[in-house]
């Protein structure tokens, strides 16, 4: 199967092309360079005037797993509103906040997005989520397992272990969940909450184990670039949402010494204690830090207005937001020694001065990080907002005026507190390019998609132009995924089932000795079912395992 | 639907680290032997695995009014007979996540309501999850953190036989805890099995008994204590007063207290309101201390059929695609209510683990997709045998506890059908007929 896309206004920021108008060749799911002579073109797409990317990258979205499974069953309000019926390509289910798995995978789709990647994959609970992405159709998705405040490396910590048992500890860990990259969530707070702690700051140690989250941040993030994982150590920082938090997270930036990170959500943690009501924003200082930083990404968390639930492994800053829950109700769990979790729905409305300036820090990291290779566009979805608002946000990066509308109407004390009003710039399609498409690959590790050269898998997205960026990114003319139009004027044209992207580093498998004499002590689980196998991942022909290469262990510890 | 070629050594074999999916607790360190088809638990069996796997091998055929079939017509009659529903009730759901994920795609496209033969205890807790939410936590962190142990209206192990063995009364622990050191109290529920409460070292358990309708009192009355109300009434239910506020000082003493319930043995009217009490007698324990609800369940791949059917259609059971998207309503789509309203045309009931859970009696055509050991009371117009997970193929089941799902094995050769296979070729059947 041959496809020519003839014509069309390509930005494809991996190769420097920044509206260049080209033909671009599909041969059986992949990008050529051309055809060959006289070989027959099957199908010929006119994209004339039309803008041309690859297949949008969201490099955190919780769509599968635990507790977004229990968001969803917790918010039966929610769906109300927006019940999906099934259609002649379609399943039925539902959307809005949480949506059902086969509606998300539908709804990216629609968006012109092609993968999406779960951010918070417990390894306890990663088969479930597995089987949940397993169940969203169309895009690739990985996950990003979480580390950090699991017993066992923690206890290894503890034991003051050598680099070299980490790291294999993480590679194992990696295998067995079948994951792409490493997360950790309030580093050791997870664990510290079991203890009764209520905080855990950057240098405050973890009662029972007597670590900090200084300490597991260096050796996971220098795990991770040992083991040659592409994706650098994700980090969801202490002190989510609380006021002051800026500081936590520019002195993260340090702890790392140097290793590849990349803070996630950075909204949640960019705020000061200036002010009247204590509240004030940080942005300014951290983009000025990611600025300089250049180890350091992140991805914004942007919050927009509306009902939406916030999902999370941290247990402990979920457990005390929960009294700010609209509709009221959480669910806080424990989770197998390994980790944990928070469920609480959110309103964030436009007139409450937190939330607005919420929406304003959000805003200003965006424009004030000068590296669209190293921020990211994301809501946390849905714990800022669904991840069907994805286009309004862009034409906020994008409009000026329109952003500047918009803060006119926000509560009058938040507009007091924000710079964003003037701040003159605006995102160009090749910015929005790099961040959704190129930065997101190269961050994530896949090396053949977010661009659209040769060899590359070819998810493609089309649109057209439309001075109106909300109108021009909600309903792209077409998408192809790995080749197949899946998408035509924004509506599902034909299913398929996506890979699933992850990483094996090498690594010495002796340590699965301790492992498994440590499930046998202290698990409930047997050890082999801890693993997650491929065949599990591909049943009912949901689409195969990727694994992506790691480039190597890169210099042992002595 | 073909059976591929399993290898020799299934026969006569003895499998460790076997999962059992005969409770909630999934246990997965079994031994067990198959000799030529049948199953012997040889280590870490109880009574309920042994009962699961035990059971002699069976291969009946599927039946159409009664008469032997062959399966490819057993599956077309069923389509027909969904096709021919204008509301079919797909119920009963005793399956694990595979078979679940085939029944939300034939649900959908039959227009069915779904429910599980467990809801009338499972939607207990579900409504106090959708209304309040909870703190709760899984079987590891009980194994290795509990302190205090507070089982409310049930022994747990007639459900639950192994909870205390592999849970409660582990040798070692993460944290260093002397685990024969733990407390035990039981509250609510007469003639119960406390002995499994007792400690390594002899020490009983407390008991606190009361009949359980009354648990609502009860447990109200401690939730009022731990929020440090003073009540004036010297006994609640029996137990006096003063009982339940020492209860309710050491759970406020406690490092690491888990309060323990089955929704199934709170059966009164409106348990969800205790259920909440309970809930939220742990919300408050956390103002101050940590504690953690554990609500057990899992059974007949009860917690299995919600995670899957809220994932694919937002909801826990009982829902319905009855208007092409999902509904979902707790009392309006209830087995015995779709039944008892002639609301419900055809009804199709799964019970893939255990054939002693036979469907309701009704007047509408019916389909039971079953256990092959299933004796069927009255003849439904299709009988379609189908394998057991966990011992004829490979599954994969949730836990008690939500969050640790874990595969069940094939442990021997069987000509029957999974279920899976035989939902998704009924929901072939039926497209085809859909398009004539």
């Amino acid at each position: 199967m041959l496809i020519k896309l003839a014509g069309g206004t390509v930005y494809d920021p991996a190769h420097q092309v920044d509206g260049k108008v080209m033909d671009i060749y599909v041969r059986d799911g992949r990008i050529i360079a051309r055809a060959h002579d006289g070989e027959r073109i099957d199908r010929e797409y006119d994209l004339r005037g039309k803008v041309v990317m690859a297949g949008a990258i969201d490099m955190h979205t919780h769509i599968g797993g635990g507790k977004v499974n229990i968001a969803r069953m917790m918010m039966p309000e929610d769906h109300r509103g927006d019940p999906v019926a099934h259609s002649a390509f379609c399943r039925a289910g539902c959307g809005h906040a949480v949506p059902s798995t086969l509606t998300t995978g539908y709804r990216y789709a629609e968006m012109g997005y092609t993968a999406g990647f779960e951010p918070a994959l417990l390894p306890t609970n990663a088969r479930q989520a597995h089987l949940e992405m397993g169940d969203t159709p169309i895009i690739d998705k990985g996950g990003y397992a979480m580390l950090g405040s699991d017993d066992f490396f923690l206890r290894m910590l503890t034991a003051k272990q050598d680099q070299n048992a980490i790291n294999d500890y993480v590679a194992w860990t990696l295998h067995a969940s079948q994951a792409i990259g490493i997360k950790v969530v309030n580093p050791g707070g997870i664990s510290a909450f079991k203890f009764n702690q209520r905080a855990l700051d950057l240098d405050e140690q973890n009662v029972h184990y007597q670590v900090t989250p200084r300490e597991i941040l260096k050796a996971l993030s220098r795990a991770v670039y040992e083991l040659g994982v592409p994706h650098p150590l994700h980090v969801h920082g202490n002190n989510l949402g609380v006021p002051g938090n800026v500081e936590t997270s520019l002195k993260t930036m340090g702890a790392v010494e140097g290793f590849p990170v990349h803070l996630t959500h950075i909204q949640f943690h960019s705020y000061g204690t200036e002010g009247d009501r204590k509240f004030s924003s940080g942005a300014a200082a951290i983009a000025e830090a990611l600025n300089k930083h250049k180890n350091v990404s992140a991805d914004v968390g942007q919050i927009l207005f509306g009902q939406t639930v916030t999902a999370s492994g941290d247990s402990m800053r979920q457990h005390a937001n929960a009294v700010f829950g609209s509709p009221r109700k959480s669910v806080i769990m424990d989770i197998e020694c390994d980790a944990g979790c928070g469920v609480v729905p959110f309103k964030y409305k436009d007139q409450n001065f937190v939330n607005a300036l919420q929406w304003a820090i959000g805003l200003e990291i965006f424009l004030l990080a000068d590296d669209p290779w190293r921020i990211f566009l994301t809501t946390d979805h849905p714990n800022g907002a669904p991840f069907t608002s994805y286009p309004h946000l862009i034409r906020l990066l994008m409009d000026k005026s329109f952003r500047n509308d918009m803060f006119a109407k926000l509560n009058l004390d938040a507009q007091a507190m924000s710079t964003l009003s003037s701040i003159d710039r605006e995102y160009n399609l090749y910015e929005i390019a790099i961040m959704t498409r190129a930065g997101a690959a190269r961050l994530v590790g896949l090396h053949d998609r977010g661009h659209l050269g040769v060899g590359a898998g070819a998810d493609i997205t089309v649109y057209t132009n439309n001075a109106d960026r909300e109108k021009m990114f909600a309903k792209p003319d077409y998408v192809f995924k790995d080749g197949e139009l899946v998408v035509k004027d924004g509506q599902v044209v034909k299913v398929t089932w996506g890979h699933t992207h992850t990483v094996k580093p090498e690594f010495d498998r002796g340590i699965e000795k301790e492992i498994k004499k440590y499930f046998d002590t202290y698990h409930t689980m047997n050890m082999e079912h801890f693993k997650i196998s491929s065949e599990e991942i591909a049943e009912g022909g949901r689409g195969g395992v990727v694994v992506h290469e790691c480039k190597g262990r890169r210099e042992k510890t002595a | 639907m073909e059976k591929s070629a399993q290898p020799a050594s299934m026969d006569n074999a003895l499998s460790g680290t076997v999962t059992c999916p005969a409770c909630g607790l999934l246990c997965d360190d079994l031994v067990v032997e198959n000799t030529d088809g049948n199953i012997k638990v040889r280590q870490k069996g109880c009574a309920k695995s042994v009962t699961f796997f035990e059971r002699p091998q069976q291969n009946p055929s599927p039946r159409i009014a009664g008469k032997t079939a062959d399966l490819q017509s057993a599956i077309k009659k069923t389509a027909e007979i969904l096709r021919n529903a204008n509301q079919p009730l797909i119920t009963g759901l005793g399956t694990e996540a595979h078979g679940m994920r085939a029944i939300m795609s034939l649900a959908d496209r039959a227009g069915a309501t779904l429910d599980h033969m467990n809801s009338n205890s499972t939607i207990r807790n579900t409504l106090v999850l959708q209304n309040s939410g909870w703190q709760v936590c899984t079987l590891t962190e009980v194994r290795n953190r509990v302190d205090l142990l507070v089982i409310v209206g049930t022994d747990i192990v007639s459900l639950f036989p192994r909870f205390f063995e592999r849970h409660v009364w582990n040798e070692q622990s993460m944290f260093g805890q002397d685990t024969a050191a733990r407390e035990v109290v039981y509250l609510g529920g007469r003639d119960i099995d406390t002995t499994p409460g007792i400690s390594p070292k002899g020490v009983q358990p407390g008991i606190l008994p009361c009949d359980i309708a009354r648990l609502p009192e009860v447990v109200a009355a401690l939730h009022a204590l731990v929020s440090g109300k003073k009540l004036l009434a010297e006994n609640i239910a029996g137990i006096a007063t003063g009982d339940l506020q020492k209860l309710a000082d050491r759970l406020l003493a406690a490092k690491y207290s888990v309060i323990a319930w089955s929704a199934a043995a709170l059966d009164f009217p409106h348990a969800e309101l205790t259920v909440q009490n309970i809930t939220g007698l742990v919300v408050k324990l956390n103002n101050t201390t940590r504690s953690s609800g554990l609500p057990l369940g899992g059974n007949e791949g009860d917690i299995s059929a919600n995670q899957v059917s809220t994932w694919i259609s937002g909801y826990p059971v009982r829902n319905s695609f009855m208007r092409t998207y999902p509904e979902y309503d707790p009392y309006h789509f209830a087995t015995a209510r779709q039944l008892d309203s002639n609301e419900a045309d055809a009804l199709l009931w799964v019970s893939s683990f255990n054939p002693e859970r036979l469907p309701p009696s009704c007047k509408v055509p019916s389909v039971v997709i079953g256990h092959a050991n299933m004796t069927l009371a009255a003849e439904p117009d299709v009988f379609i045998p189908v394998g057991t997970p966990g011992i004829d193929h490979k599954g994969t089941m949730f836990r008690s506890d939500n969050v640790v799902s874990l595969p069940l094995a094939k442990l021997r050769e069987s000509t029957l059908a999974s279920l899976s296979e035989v939902i998704t070729a009924i929901e072939n059947a039926l497209k085809e007929q859909q398009a004539c």
